[in-house]
């Protein structure tokens, strides 16, 4: 079987997502890589770099520069003549852009498989992780996103892939980009991180969140998460949000402040290696996950571990 | 301009799934069922826009069962103006309610689709994208800002580093995220004129549509259960096992 990756990067470097997907991609067979964007020369060789890789394409034209679905889309349904799975990372991008490429080959996707069991079965979480399936695809060509917590990284160095260009429609001329506003952050990346602090709404306020939470993540150099209460009263934003709508996360050690623990934040962060939960409420649900707990009021408890660190 | 916006029922976020002890799927029997609540979020945009004054009709729409009536009617009590319903017992793939969606469109040409992002029993996050890919026409997915502007319409989208501003020429499809806005409660005099509201039944064959899964279920089966873990009496305590755990 011959896959498609959809490569996330910064037009220098590759993410870390996508490192996971080749890993999927490569259980099913030879590895491809698409690289689009605009001056993406860079992050092409970078993706050549990644081991396993046979083939690198690279489709540089400024339509792509902002992966928007209707025009990468169409060109990814193009080299899907030539493969028989396009795989992408379950990130923002790969989720608004894989099913309209379903959809253009007439084929139902797989949405952010957590295992490859045989060449069309998968499994996935539904009812936000508190099930698992094991799905079969009947389809000719399958489309997939896959979860990057649930797949090891490939190596980012050894390979040396040949680089194809590609030329592809360009910009179908329904959508423009506009601006984007990204949080600054100097901490590790959500996603990615070993070790995530996440405060909850026990938190009170953003300045209180700010001189609890951040200099515990500090210490540890761990990410900053939050949980949709935290998120929806205004003390972080809603890029932090750790959960069903927010981020899926499963760094080593997870460390919940002030979070109850409901269905819905479960939902992202339960597949964390070791879970540590504070929180004063003993009965928390929180506490039926966590792998350690301390029943103790935050607010002296945190700067307290923050102290003897 | 019209605005359609599709609707599905499923079980209630706050009850917690329990998977079949023949591993055939989530119990649904005798379980709370609501909109889903990405698709409360659409609704409510919908009726937004209508307030003010850039839309003339919403249209609620729904693939389900005949007791997907209850959630086609919540929508109405809401402020949608009619509805529809494709009444199915099967459980109709993504695609399948893409393709059924999409001859709706054409029926009824609306200026917007607003769908819920993803629906909280299968989490695919497929249906409006791939509706989208199917008309040929723009995707403003994960929105949390809405802007009509004449011929087009301004999405701020809620992506993994922060927002997104695309600009679509309309038609177009919006999927809504959860910071869109706040959904109204119906009120008790809205849900008895909602009673009132047209409402037609019809079904996939009367579309020409083929629902057949593509995708089989071999299986579902619980998560992995995380074994028990162990209370420490103080932060000393926690500090000693971030120390085992090498990240202190």
């Amino acid at each position: 079987m011959k896959t498609l990756v959809w490569v996330e990067h910064d037009n220098a470097s590759v993410k870390d997502a996508t490192l996971h997907t080749v890993t999927a991609a490569a259980k099913l067979g030879e590895v491809h890589l698409l690289v689009a964007g605009s001056g993406c020369r860079a992050a092409a060789e970078a993706a050549a770099r990644i081991a396993g890789v046979a083939k690198v394409h690279v489709a540089d034209n400024a339509a792509y520069e902002h992966a928007l679905a209707e025009n990468v889309a169409p060109l990814i349904a193009e080299l899907m003549g030539h493969h028989d799975a396009f795989l992408a990372p379950a990130t923002t991008t790969g989720k608004n852009v894989a099913p309209r490429v379903a959809a253009l080959l007439d084929v139902m996707q797989l949405s952010d498989i957590l295992s490859v069991e045989g060449e069309k079965t998968f499994t996935r979480p539904i009812y936000a992780g508190n099930a698992i399936a094991t799905v079969e695809s009947s389809d000719a060509k399958l489309v997939i996103t896959v979860r990057g917590t649930a797949f090891e990284k490939a190596a980012a160095e050894g390979g040396s892939a040949a680089i194809e260009d590609v030329a592809g429609a360009g910009d179908a001329g329904l959508s423009s980009f506009v601006g984007a506003e990204l949080a600054k952050s100097e901490r590790p990346e959500l996603t990615s991180a070993k070790v995530i602090v996440s405060g909850g709404r026990a938190l009170k306020d953003s300045e209180t969140f700010e001189a609890t939470i951040l200099p515990l993540a500090d210490k540890l150099g761990a990410a900053v998460g939050a949980s949709r209460a935290a998120v929806d009263a205004g003390y972080v934003p809603n890029d932090y949000q750790v959960g069903q709508t927010g981020k899926i996360v499963a760094p080593e050690v997870y460390i919940a402040v002030g979070i109850s623990g409901a269905i819905q934040h479960l939902a992202g962060m339960k597949d964390s290696k070791t879970i540590i939960a504070i929180n004063k409420d003993e009965d928390a649900p929180i506490f039926q996950v966590a792998d350690v707990g301390l029943v103790a009021d935050l607010f002296t408890a945190v700067p307290e571990l923050t102290g003897k660190l | 301009m019209k605005i359609l916006v599709p609707v599905k029922r499923v079980i209630d976020y706050n009850v917690k799934p329990r998977v079949k002890a023949d591993g055939t799927g989530v119990d649904l029997a005798n379980v709370k069922m609501s909109m889903n609540p990405f698709d409360e979020i659409a609704v409510e945009e919908a009726i937004r826009i209508k307030e003010a004054g850039k839309a003339e009709e919403i249209v609620a729409v729904s693939v389900g069962p005949a007791k997907a009536q209850d959630t086609l009617r919540t929508a109405l009590a809401m402020g949608a103006d009619r509805a529809i319903l494709i009444e199915t017992d099967a459980e109709v793939e993504p695609l399948a309610v893409a393709k059924i969606l999409k001859a709706i469109v054409a029926e009824e040409n609306p200026g917007l689709v607003i769908l819920g992002k993803q629906a909280i029993d299968d989490d695919s996050n497929q249906t409006g994208q791939m509706l989208a890919a199917l008309l040929g026409r723009p995707q403003g997915t994960f929105a949390s800002k809405v802007d009509i502007d004449g011929d087009h319409v301004a999405v701020t989208r809620e992506v993994d580093g922060g927002l997104e501003t695309v600009k679509l020429s309309l038609p177009a499809i919006v999927t809504t995220d959860l910071r869109l806005n706040e959904p109204r409660y119906a009120s008790l005099p809205n849900i008895m004129k909602a009673k009132k509201k047209p409402l037609d039944v019809k079904t996939a064959a009367d579309y020409g549509v083929d629902i057949a899964p593509r995708l089989k279920t071999l299986k579902v089966s619980e998560p992995p259960v995380r074994s028990a873990g162990v209370k420490v009496a103080d932060v000393d305590a926690l500090v000693a096992k971030l120390k085992e755990l090498g990240v202190a």
